[in-house]
């Protein structure tokens, strides 16, 4: 392809890219290949088999990893759902709200939680809720999760609401919509592919959280991560790359919705 | 025109301008109750004096902060000497932050620039199977890595069968298996900003460099590197600081031996062992670190942006 | 009070952002089942103007009136005045029908009520057989009728359009011209349209308003405006003219001579309140001169360059004195015999009347 007069194509780019397409899958297949290996043991192969998806669901552990998997779901949609909500309003705010003096405060609010490390913020909010006497479980996990995925919502949906001009909205009005309609009936629907895109990135962000759930969590409320961190920590057992390729499989198909929402949004 | 300068240009858009506070209500309410205040309280947190079965008794004390720094001896009766345990396990935490992000650069720039350069059509399928690992669960991955990084995991037994190496390497629980772990876990952060910063770079430009008799190495070092230089640094941001309070691949994958600041922190939160306030004054350390970092480099960009724009 | 006749009623209407007057007190009227232009260039205030007429542009100061009832302080959506945007702002996840429809159904019309009104806006401007098509499947003119059935739809007092020829090309915008003039004079709806291209509001309008740094310089109808502007901009601005610097000699009765640099003479239409010894321009329009041989006249000159530009042949002359005249001749047989080669001495007849004195 690269012809010498090509001085975009540097020699060697494209092995490095390959190389580092390699890194990153490489392990995620390796796991999910011994997901379904027949034998107890992790270092030997011993032919196919479905055994530890089927340990998984009816094993000893199921009760626990059943009960964790409806904690995360539960958690990640209601936090998905509550910060996109929240975010889509601020976003609105922030994008449509004119010149305003806490508008940059309100910014650095909003990115915060993407500039403190996570262990930080994990402490920070194991101690809040010690100090107010509040008990650790569902619930505190679900209002930090709430808190830390405003952000991921956020940057989605107003890079997209940047990307539509304010004639809509006013086109609206001038044919009789309340500012309200105008928000409801043009603008919400425009917005819509960021607002799904912030949506799931949201989700898989709660999905994905280990450090903040394990600090905030308390005793006997466990996530798939914090159950899986608990068992791993006792040495890999085939079970657990059972759950993980499953849990690869629901992140794949979430970033393919959302790569088809975008592209859709392209072509109209 | 005035009017479209005052829609889509210098103003900003005020449809919603009446209902703004209303709007960014809930926002703010959430991260201030939830983010804001708690930090706060760590703050005081790391100024009180701890309980030994966890928590804290309400004492001002300065005692996290010097344990952080000087060492009093045994029964905290002999003269300060600078303790160098928990410095140099920041030191490490650092050190090994900052291999993972080189690692990244190296192998995430050309990457960057493979995809940017490709055909539009193929482009966004690039960039999609580069997505794919950061959507991923960041346990899960860290959990493959140590399966394959194992002494006999599959990486072992291929360079075995190969007859590459006689006896197993060592990788898991060495202070590399830390770096390859972080390098892992946030190489899709590295990528993607630059990606978006080499797309918008003006090809032309490269085409003008060696028209001027550049070579490609020059074109890259002198016009192609500081035209796409904000996505690097905002790149070895994603990376940098997520690797420096990284807790999974130092635990999982550094044993025991490569304890860094995230496992430093987490171990003063578990248990009756534990020390509240030393935990909240190690967080606002790393916190303290972090910003002055973001700052300088946010200062560096503004001026840049300045520069670029006279 | 306003007169309840005009459709609209500007008075005394500034707008400032911060420090910068984008409007000077303008004080204008549009009358009722006219198609009214506002021309100027860019960044003359013409959109703000517009857009404060529509609602989305607050008055800083003064007033403006709707058939006599004051809206400067209702929000646009209980203006009824509808606008065709530049850039048509159709909604991209609606159908053609739905958009026009929405105007309808905000103002309370039913579902059913909506859709016939809507199917009629769609005969008017020919696009029945597009009705559930999404807009980004429609071409730009298309789009643009769309635009127009979705503002005409509501039945609105005014309808503002705020250049909405300019994204489309030459062809389709010539179409459209007569096509918008035919759909004004069918409706009977007020017309108030935005332009920078002075042919289109040459063509189209009932009445101009030319503005410019944020005044109004001259307002009237199309011929008016072309044959006698007001002031140098408006005579610059509107199609192509020499402007000559000249000295006012005397003034008898309605007849003013002036004399120029080179000490020629011309007399023209006496106006303002200039006095013999002021400083005044004169305007004189390409096409109303003539050339012929030399011939001894005093209004001669060498012929420096031909331009030709298709309909007509634009010929350079250089007078004495430093002055230089540009006319037009008709690319017909007769008048291409009166062109001479670069070089040549040649005599300048300008017509009676043709000559326009300025005092700004």
């Amino acid at each position: 392809m690269s012809s010498r007069g090509d001085v975009r194509t540097y020699s060697g780019s494209r092995a490095i890219t390959m190389l580092c397409l390699f890194v990153l899958y490489a392990p995620l297949i390796i796991v999910t290949i011994y997901s379904f290996n027949a034998s107890r043991s992790i270092t030997v192969w011993e032919g196919l088999s479905l055994q530890w998806y089927a340990d998984v669901f009816w094993g000893p552990e199921s009760g626990k990893f059943k009960q964790a998997a409806i904690n995360s779901f539960t958690i990640a949609l209601i936090a998905a759902t509550m910060s996109t909500a929240i975010a889509t309003s601020a976003a609105t705010a922030i994008v449509r709200g004119g010149r305003f003096r806490l508008r940059m405060a309100s910014l650095g609010l909003i990115s915060l939680p993407l500039m403190v490390p996570e262990i930080v913020t994990a402490v920070a909010t194991l101690i809040f809720f010690n100090s107010i006497g509040f008990t650790r479980g569902y619930l505190t996990i679900l209002a930090a999760h709430i808190a830390f995925c405003i952000p991921f919502a956020y940057l989605p949906i107003q890079a997209r609401m940047q990307g539509i001009e304010d004639t809509f909205e006013q086109a609206a009005q001038d044919l009789y919509a309340t500012k309200a309609q105008a928000f409801r009936r043009v603008l919400l629907p425009m917005m819509m592919p960021g607002i799904i895109a912030g949506f799931l990135l949201a989700f898989i962000v709660s999905l994905d959280d280990f450090i903040i759930t394990n600090f905030v969590k308390g005793a006997g409320v466990e996530t798939l991560p914090t159950a899986i961190f608990g068992s791993v920590k006792q040495g890999i057992k085939p079970n657990i790359m059972a759950i993980s390729t499953m849990l690869l499989v629901v992140s794949i198909a979430m970033v393919t919705i959302s790569y088809i929402v975008g592209k859709k949004d392209n072509s109209t | 025109m005035a009017g479209a300068a005052a829609t889509g240009g210098s103003a900003r858009s005020n449809t919603y301008a009446s209902a703004r506070n209303w709007l960014l209500l809930p926002s703010w309410a959430v991260l201030c109750i939830f983010v804001l205040a708690p930090v706060a309280m760590m703050l005081v947190y790391s100024f009180l004096t701890k309980e030994f079965r966890g928590g804290v008794i309400w004492e001002f004390t300065l005692a996290a902060y010097d344990q952080f720094f000087f060492d009093r001896g045994l029964f905290g009766d002999e003269p300060a000497r600078i303790d160098w345990t928990y410095i140099l396990i920041f030191w490490r935490s650092i050190w090994q932050a900052g291999l993972a992000t080189l690692l990244a650069l190296l192998i995430g720039f050309p990457t960057a620039y493979f995809i940017a350069t490709r055909p539009a059509r193929t482009r966004t399928v690039w960039v999609f199977l580069i997505t794919i690992p950061y959507w991923v669960n960041l346990l899960i991955r860290t959990v493959s890595m140590k399966f394959l990084l194992r002494d006999q995991g599959p990486l072992n037994d291929f360079l075995l069968a190969t007859g590459l190496i006689d006896d197993p390497i060592r990788i898991i629980n060495t202070n590399a298996a830390v770096q390859i772990g972080l390098f892992y876990s946030y190489l899709p952060f590295m990528v993607l900003p630059i990606y978006a910063s080499v797309e918008r770079y003006n090809f032309a430009l490269s085409e003008a460099a060696a028209d001027l008799y550049a070579s490609k190495w020059t074109t890259l070092r002198r016009i192609v590197i500081p035209s796409v230089r904000p996505g690097i640094i905002a790149g070895c941001i994603l990376v940098f600081v997520p690797s420096l309070g990284a807790f999974l691949a130092p635990d999982l994958l550094g044993g025991a031996k490569n304890f860094m600041i995230g496992s430093l922190i987490e171990e003063q939160f578990k248990g009756n062992a534990g020390n509240w306030p030393f935990g909240a004054a190690a967080s606002m350390i790393l916190l303290t670190l972090v910003l002055v970092i973001l700052m300088f480099l946010a200062r560096q960009q503004a001026r840049a942006d300045r520069e670029a724009t006279p | 009070m306003p007169d309840t006749r005009n459709a609209i009623d500007v008075r005394n209407a500034v707008k400032r952002y911060g420090s910068f007057t984008a409007l000077q007190s303008i004080t204008l009227s549009i009358r009722d089942n006219e198609f009214f232009t506002l021309l100027g260039p860019s960044g003359c205030g013409k959109t703000t103007l517009l857009r404060m007429i529509a609602g989305f542009e607050d008055v800083t100061e003064g007033e403006i009136f709707l058939f006599g009832e004051e809206i400067e302080n209702l929000p646009p959506h209980q203006r009824p005045v509808n606008t065709v945007f530049q850039n048509y702002a159709l909604f991209p996840h609606m159908t053609i029908e739905e958009n026009v429809m929405f105007g309808l159904e905000m103002r309370g019309s039913s579902r059913d009520a909506a859709r016939k009104k809507a199917c009629e806006m769609l005969e008017l401007v020919q696009l029945t057989p597009f009705s559930a098509r999404k807009p980004s499947q429609l071409s730009g003119g298309q789009q643009q009728r769309v635009a127009l059935a979705r503002a005409l739809a509501p039945q609105p007092k005014v309808l503002l359009l705020d250049e909405p020829l300019s994204a489309l090309d030459l062809k389709l915008r010539q179409a459209m011209r007569s096509e918008l003039k035919s759909i004004q004079r069918e409706t009977g709806i007020t017309f108030t349209f935005v332009t920078h291209d002075q042919e289109e509001a040459l063509t189209m309008s009932d009445r101009i308003a030319v503005m410019s740094a944020g005044r109004l310089q001259q307002l009237g109808e199309a011929r008016d405006i072309y044959e006698r502007p007001v002031n140098r901009f408006v005579a610059d601005f509107i199609g192509e003219t020499n402007l000559l610097d000249a000295r006012l000699e005397a003034v008898d009765a309605s007849v003013a001579t002036c004399r120029l640099g080179n000490g020629l003479t011309l007399e023209c239409d006496a106006i303002g309140n200039a006095r013999p010894g002021a400083d005044v321009h004169i305007s004189i329009r390409p096409e109303r001169m003539t050339l012929a041989a030399a011939n001894g006249d005093p209004w001669r000159g060498t012929v420096k360059e031909n331009i030709f530009v298709g309909t007509d042949v634009q010929t350079v002359v250089q007078l004495q004195g430093g002055i230089a005249l540009t006319v037009r001749t008709q690319n017909s047989a007769a008048g291409v015999a009166t062109i001479l080669d670069p070089g040549t001495e040649v005599a300048i007849t300008v017509e009676a009347g043709a000559a326009r004195m300025l005092e700004d």
